[in-house]
This record gives C-alpha cells, structure tokens and sequence, in this order.
C-alpha cells in the first residue's frame, strides 16, 4: 500500500483504531498490536478523584502510535474547542478527532457545529480531523476551514450497520478529489463493512466497537487489517462494473456431445 | 483553602500549587491537562501556579474512547 499522508505525516496502516469498550487494557493493547494501525483515538475525561486507575498511556507505545485524541461528548461548539485544547495541553499533540454531536440521542454530527469548531481551532494551530455527516457540501465546508481529513460516518457510532448510503460516500470521495483523506469513521461492524469502504474510495477506515465487543478482540482486528488492504487493493485494481445482464465465465461453444 | 476540583469541593493546604494537586493524586508523569478558572496552565508552569481559595480546577486525563 502507498502511504497515508494526513497533514504532511506518513503512515503505513490505513485503519485507526479506537481505544474504548475494551474488556482490558491488556487486550486493548494486543488488538492495537494485531490490527498494524498506527492512529489511535483516546478520550478527554476529568480524572476520577475518588479511584486511582491506571494510565491507558502505560498500554500504548508513543513511539509506535500517533495518538489521535477526541472531543467524544462535547455537544457544542464550545464544549469541543474546550476539551481540544484541553487535549491538547496534556503535551502530546496537536492533532483533534473533532466531534460536535447535540445531546439527543442520535450520536450523528452537528455539522454547522463541526464546521464552526473546525475553523476555530484550525486559526488555533491545530491538525483538525473531523468526524462529519455523509453530506458532501458539509465535506467541502471543512475542507474550506482547513481540516487535515473528513471523516464520515458509514452508520451512527456503535451500530455496526456498515454502510448505509455508499453512494453518498462515493461522492463525498468524488468531492474531496485526493485533497485530504477521506476516513470512513462509525459503524463499521465487519471487516466487509471496511473493505467496501475502501472499494468506495475511502483513504482509511477508524474502528472502535466492531473490534473491541468482538469475540475475539485481537483475531477481529487482524481481519479488519487484511480487509482494509484488500480493499485499497481492490480500490486500485479496478473493479468491473455492475450488470444487470448474466455473461458465462466459460466458453459457450465446444460443450462436449453437443451437436 | 478550598477549592473545586472536577466539580467537588477539596481542600488543600495553603500555598499548594498545581503541580503538588497533579502529585497529590499520583498523576505526575502522566500526560495529564489542567484548567484554572477557565484557563489552560502549561504543563511548564505547574510548579509556579499557586493555587488559590475558591479556585475552579479541572484536571483531565486521556482515558479509551473512539
């Protein structure tokens, strides 16, 4: 696979992984292992005074993994410009999973939210990746503010339905022309929800609950792994369009006994 | 003094600063971000930052999420 360059940085995996809903941080850190990503999301929380728990960071290699922190939670604008800088002061990085999602249930985006948040925290120096509808003029508003990726969703967070709309991220993909990567982001449930993502054209696919709530945690995320690359494959291989008309495989003629 | 710290009232010694909180709670050495009164304190300045009575702090920490 070519690299996957977000905001002038290369990486090599094209599928981020989630860090929540995890059984352990033991097998967390063994399906970060087997799934090659090297993004990972965290959340943004107040440290619980009552129990000392220990550091997620003790479980993820920084010197091997990006980490991607979120706004998960904030419903708005200035809830998630809060916690990005918040995020942000930890000293880690500069780089915000944006989200803006109203209290109501849905956990789909606000997108006018998204892309007011996007605008001011891209003037506040931050690598803005925004977790964003399936519409595609709400792609070309935060490619205008100056985000470093879109990130639509396939179904809202935690479904696991998949794709709902392809052709909706199909045109997103069409809009967005290479610019920035286009991560399909919530509701991939199986790796065939992740490698049609990249048959659509996505750049790369962020997991979380498809892996985490598994059976089997690590065995999931090495298949999600293989399905992104079959599917970038696939993407670049080229594949036959669909037809309502039936063509044989097999030569018609030279049927043995026929006459 | 008291203070409020993620939302409930503590208290701490006079002249503790931000960084003896961050210890108290056996958090130094983790990435960990602190807000006083609305305001980001760099991770540089939690020794100085003396804290004050009815200061409103919040102190957050990376935990798993997607």
């Amino acid at each position: 696979m070519e690299p996957l360059v977000i905001a002038g940085r290369s990486f090599r995996s094209r599928l981020m992984l989630g860090t929540g809903k995890y059984d352990s941080l033991e097998v967390m850190r063994d399906a970060l292992d087997a799934s090659g990503a090297e993004i990972v999301t965290v959340a943004v929380r107040r440290v619980n005074l009552e129990s000392r728990e220990p550091s997620i960071l003790s479980y993820i290699d920084l010197q091997r993994y990006t980490l991607l922190p979120n706004t998960a939670g904030c419903h708005t604008v200035e809830e998630a410009v809060r916690t990005a800088r918040l995020a942000r002061a930890a000293g880690l990085s500069n780089w915000i999973k944006l989200e803006v999602i109203p209290d109501d249930g849905t956990l789909l985006p606000d997108p006018i939210a998204t892309v007011q948040a996007a605008e001011i925290l891209v003037k506040d120096g931050f690598v803005v990746l925004p977790y964003t509808t399936d519409d595609h003029v709400v792609a070309r508003r935060l490619l205008e503010v100056g985000c470093a990726a879109v990130m639509p969703y396939g179904s809202a967070i935690g479904t696991g339905r998949g794709l709902e709309a392809v052709e909706r991220i199909a045109r997103i993909v069409d809009e967005v022309r290479g610019r920035v990567p286009v991560v399909v982001d919530a509701g991939i449930g199986a790796p065939s929800d992740a490698a049609l993502a990249m048959e659509t054209g996505a750049d790369a696919v962020l997991v979380n609950t498809a892996i985490a709530r598994a059976g089997d945690p690590v065995a999931m995320a090495r298949a999600m792994r293989l399905a992104v690359e079959a599917g970038y494959l696939a993407r670049r291989a080229g594949r036959i369009p669909k037809s309502s008309v039936p063509s044989p495989s097999s030569p018609e003629a030279g049927v043995v006994g026929r006459s | 003094m008291r203070i409020r710290l993620n939302g409930k009232e503590v208290v701490l010694p006079d002249g503790a600063t931000v960084d003896d909180l961050v210890r108290h709670y056996g958090l130094d050495g983790e990435p960990v971000a602190i807000e006083r009164n609305g305001q980001i304190v760099d991770r540089e300045a939690f020794a100085g930052e003396v804290l004050a009575e009815g200061d409103v702090i919040e102190m957050a920490r990376f935990v798993g999420g997607g």
